[in-house]
């Protein structure tokens, strides 16, 4: 596949994450306030040999769509931009030696790394979410909790989605 | 120069991250300010569609059509029960379907599927069957959002039923259908169970709305004012239909007043 179709087709993916995100995913509510934030496995399972800048530009495009659905201008891009910005520290801290030899691929990777991959992932992306959407350090427990909940809840489902549709890319 | 441009070259991930990132803050920091930002809301065409497709997708066709006569109907009533006893007509009523409604946020919205087309303006109350939901905020051609009572950035003013103590209700954002009711002064013969309801010091929202049941009470810090936990009558997770208040003397209260 050509590097053209492949970002074509990354983009639809991610159109089809939006759309999951705002019809169903947003309409959980676990305990009264418990949404997984599912869009951002756009961001995680994104080829990892990438343009940067490209990727980095579409993660905040990402954000800025879900923002335009939820009236909450400029949140979701933010926290969209710092996982983004921040994803070669992650994958480095999960996979090691196996990422600076460029040697992963997402459909193979074991139970273990995934795991650390995906948590590290909603850790990083839910707290710069939460605190720019609470904005105060009174309620830091409070934030925290909402932080630990939709991130547990966003990990197990993205869980069982990789394992139900494994990434194609190579 | 050269080095200046090299400079740039080797941190333009890191540039393009903090032009982007400062780009969304931004936004965030005016977009909390309502009025700004006017295009990229979910009063714009394609949301607003899908979310209205989205909506009709659970619909039964049956009962949306008795839905719709009952809120109809509902609609004339209010409307006769508002200008009961007063001369001219002073507020007139519009019946809306709420085809998005958030709640799980710290400032939520609504959107209702009336805009511009039925005569909706900025700042007008909001209420369902069993109390007050929030005021318009931004209104297109045939939607509008409206400012949930779930929003950190809403007052509203308030009664003690058959007191004219009036205090200020507002949401601290962490009790869905809890809310606040603050400045109350101290000699409020106030206790558990009373109900709230909208004062008629506002322009917005007609005297008596109910609100909710007062559930606690204690003095503030200052020592002189009560601050009250309000539950609110409705159940803001379950709503569909909406009834938005329109008063037609405001103009001329607000020129008065200038």
């Amino acid at each position: 596949m050509s590097l053209m179709n492949k970002t074509v087709s990354y983009i639809i993916f991610g159109l089809i994450l939006i759309l999951l995100q705002q019809i169903i995913f947003n309409n959980i509510n676990l305990f009264g306030y418990i949404n997984p934030l599912m869009y951002i496995l756009f961001i995680i399972y994104y080829p990892i040999k990438n343009n940067r800048i490209l990727f980095i530009f579409m993660s905040f495009c990402l954000g800025l769509t879900v923002d335009i659905f939820s009236d909450t201008l400029g949140l979701h891009s933010a926290s969209c931009l710092v996982l983004a910005y921040l994803r070669p520290i992650i994958l480095k801290i999960s996979f090691g030696l196996a990422y600076i030899h460029q040697v992963i691929k997402f459909q193979n990777i074991g139970f273990r790394n995934r795991l650390i991959y995906l948590t590290l992932s909603t850790i990083t992306h839910n707290f710069v979410i939460f605190s720019l959407e609470i904005f105060s350090l009174t309620n830091f427990t409070y934030l925290l909790q909402k932080v630990l909940l939709t991130a547990l809840f966003t990990v197990f489902l993205g869980l069982v989605f990789s394992y139900l549709f494994k990434p194609t890319n190579k | 120069m050269r080095q200046i441009i090299d400079f740039f070259v080797r941190n333009k991930n890191f540039i393009l991250f903090i032009f982007l990132f400062s780009v969304s803050l931004t936004l965030l920091f005016t977009s909390s300010n309502f009025h700004k930002s006017y295009f990229l809301n979910s009063t714009n065409l394609i949301s607003g569609n899908i979310y209205e497709l989205n909506k009709s997708i659970n619909d039964y066709f049956n009962l949306r059509k008795i839905n719709e006569n009952l809120s109809l109907e509902n609609k004339n009533l209010r409307e006769s029960l508002y200008n009961l006893n007063k001369k001219n007509q002073e507020y007139k009523v519009f019946n809306a379907r709420i085809i998005k409604n958030s709640y799980n946020l710290n400032n939520n919205f609504l959107t209702i599927n009336i805009g511009n087309k039925d005569s909706i303006k900025t700042d007008m109350g909001v209420v369902s069957s069993k109390g007050v939901i929030g005021i318009t905020d931004r209104v297109s051609e045939n939607y509008s959002r409206v400012i949930s009572i779930l929003n950190t950035n809403l007052n509203i003013n308030a009664k003690l039923n058959n007191t004219n103590y009036f205090g200020v209700l507002n949401w601290d954002g962490k009790n869905l259908n809890v809310l606040q009711l603050n400045d109350l002064p101290k000699q409020t013969s106030i206790s558990i169970g009373d109900t709230i309801i909208t004062g008629g010091n506002s322009l917005i929202f007609p005297m008596g709305i109910p609100i909710g049941i007062v559930t606690s009470y204690k003095l503030d810090n200052t020592q002189n004012y009560i601050e009250a936990r309000i539950k609110l009558f409705n159940d803001m997770t379950n709503l569909s239909h909406a009834y938005i208040i329109k008063n037609n003397n405001k103009k001329e209260i607000i020129e008065l007043n200038e």
